[in-house]
């Protein structure tokens, strides 16, 4: 079937910001949906609340709005843009919920706007967990026996039934609290009694336990016509027990046999027909590891972080043609994109082996548990490509930017026989490192599986690396075995280790032995047809199929690794923008990067794309190839800064600001240096390396004193102190991780926090804009509310912001982007970070003004200058809106950690609200956010001493709008005195009921709790925001958020948003 | 053992030696399904080539006997990037390196199978040397590998006396041409009572049996060398039994019917290749291996229609006889490996048949 003529505008709804568990993947898909859409000659309405991403861009959608992800919003988008069709299988489950939401009250309906891409019958058939079990029991395909119960009788004797043990999931509990594994009835009792106690609805579900089974997942499409094909399949190495998004994955399945493989591909497009889904669709199975029987864990009816994999993992555009297929086409009328000669029908075959890693936030979480469970807990993830198993598993490792090159990297020799048993029993995200201790230890590979459920064939490849550690370690290095080592993807910086000699030395021995990395093709086809896109990855022993060009300019973009905290899916926005640019510049372009879900590793992007890490070995094998003129490093944030100086040792010149100035802005004793000249105060502060030298400096300074490294991204290890055991526990922290660079102890200066971003041609600047921080200085700026235009600093503060950025811009020979934060205390303005290189607010700020900021600095990269370009140099006009960028945090999703806001960045996404009116502006971000307490109309106030003034003003305009007030001692206290009525409540340590008892009853909207300062946070504190968190109740730790808050919820009874169309700014 | 593979264009590899360590001259062809590679060794249509698997990771699951799609494996010599060390599944007996050897199959691993497979992507099928011998004198051993050519493949891998599989429905009579285990299986598993006839057997002795249908199976070789067979096929079709054909079946029945068959440049060998089903529209995915193809221009449009075509390059894929119980497939329904998508071909035949007894 051809394009269906009856559609000519289509609504988009993209998947709101970053939080664990919906990622990057959801701009990749949404942004490849609407590039297909458009080339179809359809007219394409965006909506997406979160600004950082590409799709939110104006060359992407015809009309794009970035508000609120809610169904106000979205009502009255449709109402403005009367779009006659709505895709709502490619925002993640967040969109797909929107669009439910808004077909089920008749509203499409109503306006004649169809649901293309999957019917509501399809979403509820394979969402209602119900309705999913008949269907799954009317088609023959198993699923885990499962029974709701309200009461512990009915669970235990469910639980006698299907026989023991039981996963037991109490209903609508965020970060699956109050549920887990019983393998007896005592266990049982105790777990189920709780639960019922957690779930919101006094539900949990009872069900068949699964643990240890083999995971499994296949990608499948199927068209409006019926036909199907899968596109890939998944093994994940940790078996069922741990969510997808936190295993270690490979494609295609390693252990399956013919038949098993067949058996579970025919199941999924059993599933697929019954569920009528036209476009993609995740199937996951649990597959029993000794006999045939399976069983159907979930199907998600739309593209997901698992399609955004496969798409990745095989060169097949899941999103592209789910789009293709939503507006009319057959799979058997698109082309195959990659091959240009086959089509979409043809299933792809993989000539290579996958694996993924996920990258998890303990790093910046070190009071979380790292245990994996079914709640997912990574932020992002990196993959990789090779002719082995090992190889892949070993350049995943070293993608992961988390200070890990081997598996020697975590360090269990440590532990005994019996304590490494223990701990393989932990499911946590370093059990791989623990294997290989095992296997180092000589424990049986049978043992291990029978802890670990983890295939034999995993374990044996994980012996296969642990042995070559050995043989390198003892045996001589001759060119046979370096071959082999580097067959399996061992680093060189791994192989010096082993053999005691440095890196260079291997680089040389292996050069002279001509051991080179090769790079081979992904092409959906294994070879069998010509591919026109160049996706490449390395392997060793192979020929080389890179092809060769040589065009009058090449540039190397460097990308930006897996999303973490402190670097998200911004710097990939930024990528994607300077690789456009200098396309657009005549340019090739590589872009070298391993992170599967974002824009910037889709085929079609550059003009060759890596999919390789950002180690300095592994960029210099490409290098050696492409032999390119330049490489760009402002844009792929840390990651691709720390390889400045690795690229200019290859020859590679690095365009834009040179490695020198980036240095200078790093090096705290260059940077001192430049201010000074340059006449520019700073908070005072000094360098120190030991705890001691800590301790001295900030006595010195005065406390309180911020601690942090030098070289970090996102605040990592930055903390304030208050007192010498503060510093001295913080130095400690920091001392966990080897530094190359000095701690910096610096007085901490509480004012209004300002950033900005500039262009600087070498000459003269360009600042799009001024924005200010809600939160004051102390929190980090990614956790910030961030306001544009800054709202309420003195014109002479923004004068002299502004000369402070063309002073500093210039004396670090600015050429492209820097980032610079301020502190303003009345009309006295400090510099307290500047970062010679691109920012996480480039995107929100491009789009609000509509200054192309990347496109421009990369101009300027080149060599154009501002003036030559038609801007006017200086600090912009502000734009007529106000645009505020709200921070979103994922903190119900990992347990144990700690929510209060500091100077250490905790925030995992970010969304935007904007409008000419402040209050409106904050309102439409905290509901973008999915702040929205006004359900029951109840809050609970804990304040610290030296917030309680602000916080009565807070107190009496909660209570103005008709909110009852909790309050713990002190703080009702000074409420009541101040005349704002506050019922006292009782701290966890006194009677019942408590607080906390408060917060399980589910009747509280928000808890505003500001901790003291200091290491010496109280317990009671830290508990009772997670209880917070984990029922579902919004925490906020600062006073000024709160402020905000309230103000937007003034506005909050307004009848319509002021809509603002991006594309029209 | 170092091995080495040359190609008749004068290409070597290096490589590993894997089965047996004897030296073989063959067709060399590629395979890219990347599970089922002992259903790919155990079908009998690989009878005179050595195969090379694309995916690069094999023997990953090891031996399970009861895939095996004949009694034994056919191949010239097997070609992998990598076998695994271990075999790691629940019905794994044994390892693919002892399955090698006991089958005889001489082999070569760590290679580039993906630069093996462009030469034969980009100059067609060739021939192929494996050997141990370090010393090999190319100007000496070419003309030797460009001379090869397998013959009389057929009778090699059909079986030497019919048998039968006790069934209480439809009788069929299945010609061996080298059938994959699975034809026989599906079918008796519809209840059919399947008799297995050696490829040679005369067309008088089968239609004497009084099958309610026939089955042409699949088989290796050129079809034209099956001169014999046609001529019995062509019987075949005067008769009104119903006939059911997969890969040389098909082909054989349209030499017989008249059209031409030719070599396709490098095949079609792979279990992801969509196909069309010409009368509904449908695509589905099907197992394939063959090197040859019925050339749609030579058909008779008296005598047969095309009925299915293959999506990416647009070949005959299955054909249907006008005014004839008799429909043909290029593409293997019975899987094994592959997809089970088109299995409902089977069910056609039963039909065709006039349904379960």
């Amino acid at each position: 079937m051809p394009l269906n003529k009856e559609i000519k505008k289509v609504m988009v709804i993209g998947s709101g910001p970053i939080v664990i568990g919906q990622a990057a993947e959801f701009d990749y898909a949404g942004t490849q949906a609407c590039r297909s859409l458009k080339e179809e000659g359809l007219e394409v309405v965006l909506v997406n609340s979160n600004p950082a991403t590409i799709m939110t861009d104006k060359d992407i959608a015809d009309e794009v709005y970035i508000e609120p992800l809610t169904v106000k919003a979205l009502e009255q988008i449709i109402l403005k843009e009367k779009p006659d069709s709505l895709l709502p299988t490619l925002g993640g489950q967040a969109g797909l919920n929107l669009a439910m939401e808004i077909e089920e009250s008749g509203f499409l309906k109503e306006h004649h706007v169809r649901l293309i891409g999957t019917t509501s019958l399809t979403i509820k058939k394979a969402e209602d967990r119900l309705e999913f079990k008949t269907t799954m029991e009317k088609i023959g395909e198993p699923v885990a026996a499962s029974l709701v119960v309200e009461n512990v009788q009915d669970g235990i004797n469910f639980a006698a039934q299907i026989g023991y043990p039981v996963v037991l999931r109490p209903a609508y509990t965020l970060g699956g609290s109050g549920g887990g594994i019983a393998h007896n009835v005592q266990e049982l009792e105790d777990i189920l009694a709780n639960g019922l106690r957690l779930s919101r609805v006094g539900q949990v579900l009872v069900e068949r336990c699964i643990a240890g089974w083999k995971e499994i997942e296949y990608e499948v499409m199927r068209d409006g016509a019926g036909n199907c094909i899968t596109v890939c399949n998944m093994e994940n190495i940790d078996p069922v027990g741990v969510h997808t998004g936190d295993s270690i994955v490979v494609a295609p399945s390693q252990t399956l046999s013919d038949k098993e493989y067949q058996m579970l591909r025919t199941s999924a497009l059993n599933i697929i027909t019954e569920l009528g889904i036209t476009g993609g669709c995740n199937v996951q199975y649990a597959l029993h590891p000794e006999s045939f029987e399976y069983c159907v864990i979930e199907v998600n009816p739309r593209v997901s972080r698992s399609s955004a994999l496969a798409s990745k993992a095989t060169g097949y555009p899941i999103a592209k043609v789910a789009a293709k297929i939503a507006i009319g086409y057959t799979l058997d009328e698109i082309k195959n994109a990659v091959t240009q000669k086959t089509y979409a029908s043809f299933e792809p075959t993989l000539d290579y082996c996958v694996v993924k890693l996920p990258r998890l936030p303990f790093d910046k979480f070190i009071t979380a548990k790292r245990t994996l469970t079914t709640q997912m807990k990574a932020t992002g993830e990196v993959m990789s490509i090779c002719t082995n198993f090992e190889g892949g598993l070993m350049k995943a490792i070293r993608s992961l930017e988390q200070h890990v090159d081997s598996l020697m990297s975590y360090d269990f020799s440590g532990l005994s026989v019996e304590e490494l048993e223990e701990q393989l029993a932990k499911v946590d995200d370093r059990r791989i490192w623990v294997i290989a201790e095992a296997l180092r230890r000589n424990m049986e590979p049978e043992r291990i599986n029978e802890i670990t459920k983890i295939d034999l064939w995993f374990i044996d490849k994980i012996q296969i690396i642990v042995n070559m550690e050995e043989a390198l370690r003892s045996k001589p290095l001759t060119k046979e075995l370096l071959e082999e080592a580097k067959k399996i993807e061992f680093p060189d910086n791994v192989i010096a280790r082993l053999t005691g000699r440095t890196e260079n030395e291997i680089k040389e021995l292996r050069h002279g032995y001509n051991i080179r990395a090769a790079y081979k093709m992904v092409d959906t086809c294994a070879a069998e047809f010509e591919a026109a896109t160049p996706y490449y990855y390395s392997c060793y022993g192979s020929e080389n199929e890179a092809v060769d060009t040589r065009p009058a300019k090449k540039v190397l973009v460097l990308g930006s690794g897996p999303i973490r905290i402190g670097q998200g899916i911004e710097f990939d926005y930024c990528s994607v923008h300077c690789t456009w640019a200098f396309k657009k510049e005549g340019y090739e372009t590589i872009i070298i990067n391993n992170n599967p879900e974002t824009v910037s590793t889709d085929f079609d992007i550059a003009d060759k794309l890596y999919f390789e890490p950002l180690t300095p070995e592994d960029v210099e094998s490409i290098v050696d190839i492409e032999k390119p003129d330049g490489a760009v490093v402002q844009f792929g944030g840390q990651t691709a800064i720390k390889l400045t100086e690795s690229l200019m040792k290859m020859g590679v010149p690095i365009l834009g600001t040179s490695a020198k100035d980036v240095d200078a802005a790093e090096d705290r004793e260059l940077f001192d240096k430049i201010l000074e000249e340059c006449k520019i105060p700073r908070p005072q502060g000094h360098t120190v390396f030991t705890r001691e030298e800590a301790i001295k400096a900030a006595n010195e300074l005065g406390y309180p004193v911020l601690v942090r490294p030098s070289y970090v991204l996102g605040g990592q290890g930055m903390q304030i102190a208050i007192s010498d055991e503060d510093v001295s526990q913080f130095m400690d922290i920091i001392n966990r991780i080897q530094q190359d660079h000095p701690i910096l102890v610096d007085k901490y200066l509480i004012g209004k926090e300002i950033e900005v971003d500039a262009v600087c041609d070498g000459q003269d600047i360009l600042i799009p804009g001024i924005m200010e921080h809600i939160e004051r200085a102390g929190i980090h700026s990614g956790d910030s509310i961030s306001v544009y235009p800054a709202q309420s600093i003195s014109e002479s503060a923004k004068d002299t912001i502004v000369e402070y950025t063309k002073r500093l811009a210039r004396a670090l020979h600015v050429k492209g982007l820097i980032n610079i934060q301020f502190i303003v205390c009345g009309d006295e303005v400090f510099v307290i970070e500047v970062n010679p290189r691109s920012s996480r607010t480039v995107p929100y700020i491009s789009k609000v003004t509509g200054i192309p900021i990347v496109k421009l600095a990369t101009s300027v990269i080149i060599g154009n200058t501002i003036k030559g370009l038609g801007y006017e140099p200086g600090l912009q006009k502000a734009s007529p809106y106000i645009a505020i960028k709200m921070p979103v945090f994922s903190f119900e999703k990992i347990r144990g950690a700690d929510i209060s806001l500091g100077p250490e960045m905790k925030s995992t996404g970010e969304c935007l609200g904007i409008s000419s009116n402040f209050n409106e502006a904050l309102y439409k971000a905290f509901q973008g956010a999915g702040i929205n307490p006004t359900k029951h109309k109840q809050i609970i106030m804990t304040i610290r001493k030296e917030d309680r003034e602000e916080a009565i003003d807070i107190g009496r305009r909660f209570e103005a709008l008709g909110y009852k007030i909790f309050a713990t001692r002190g703080t009702a206290r000074d409420l009541n005195n101040a005349g704002v009525h506050a019922v006292k409540v009782n701290k966890l340590e006194q009677e019942a009921p408590t607080l906390l008892d408060l917060l399980l009853e589910h009747k509280i909207d928000l808890v505003i709790d500001t901790p003291s300062s200091g290491v010496e946070h109280a317990k009671d504190g830290f508990l009772i925001r997670r209880t917070a968190i984990e029922t579902g109740v919004t925490c906020l730790t600062s006073i000024d958020t709160a402020k905000a808050l309230i103000s937007s919820l003034e506005v909050a009874h307004a009848k319509e948003f002021q809509l603002v169309n991006i594309a029209e700014i | 053992m170092k091995a080495f593979l040359i190609l008749e264009d004068g290409t070597v590899f290096a490589g590993t030696s894997i089965g047996a360590a004897r030296e073989v001259i063959s067709e060399i062809v590629f395979n890219t399904s990347m599970t089922g590679y002992l259903e790919v060794l155990t079908d009998p249509s690989y009878a005179g080539q050595a195969v090379t698997m694309t995916y690069p990771l094999i023997g990953n699951y090891g031996i399970c006997r009861s895939d095996m799609e004949s009694l034994k494996a056919w191949h010239d010599g097997f070609i992998v990037r990598e076998l695994s060390r271990i075999p790691s599944n629940f019905r794994s007996e044994y390892s693919i390196q002892q399955f090698l050897i006991e089958n005889d199959i001489p082999g070569i691993s760590g290679i580039d199978t993906r630069a093996l497979t462009k030469i034969l992507r980009e100059k067609g099928t060739m021939n192929g040397m494996i050997t141990t011998n370090e010393h090999y004198d190319l100007s000496v051993i070419i003309p030797q590998i460009k001379a090869f050519k397998a013959a009389k493949v057929v009778e090699k891998v059909t079986c030497k006396e019919k048998y039968t599989l006790k069934g209480s429905g439809l009788k069929v009579a299945l010609m061996d041409f080298g059938a994959k285990k699975n034809i026989a299986r599906s079918l008796n598993e519809r209840g059919c009572e399947v008799t297995v006839y050696p490829a040679l057997t005369t067309a008088e002795e089968i239609l004497a049996a009084k099958p309610d249908g026939i089955m042409l199976s699949n088989g290796p070789g050129d079809p034209k060398d099956c001169v014999s067979i046609i001529e019995e096929i062509k019987k075949l079709y005067q008769s009104n039994v119903p006939i059911f054909a997969i890969c040389l079946g098909h082909q054989l029945m349209a030499l017989a019917t008249g059209a031409d068959t030719h070599k396709l440049k490098y095949g079609h060998r792979g279990v992801n290749h969509p196909v069309k089903d010409l009368k509904t529209g449908r695509v589905y995915i099907s197992s394939q291996n063959h090197g040859y193809v019925v050339d749609e221009t030579t058909l008779n449009p008296a005598v047969a229609k095309s009925a299915f075509i293959n999506v990416n390059d647009k070949t005959n894929e299955g054909l249907e006889y006008v005014g004839k119980n008799i429909f043909t497939v290029q593409f293997h329904p019975e899987a094994c490996g592959g997809p089970q998508d088109t299995a409902y071909l089977f069910d056609r035949f039963i039909d065709m048949m006039g349904g379960t007894k």
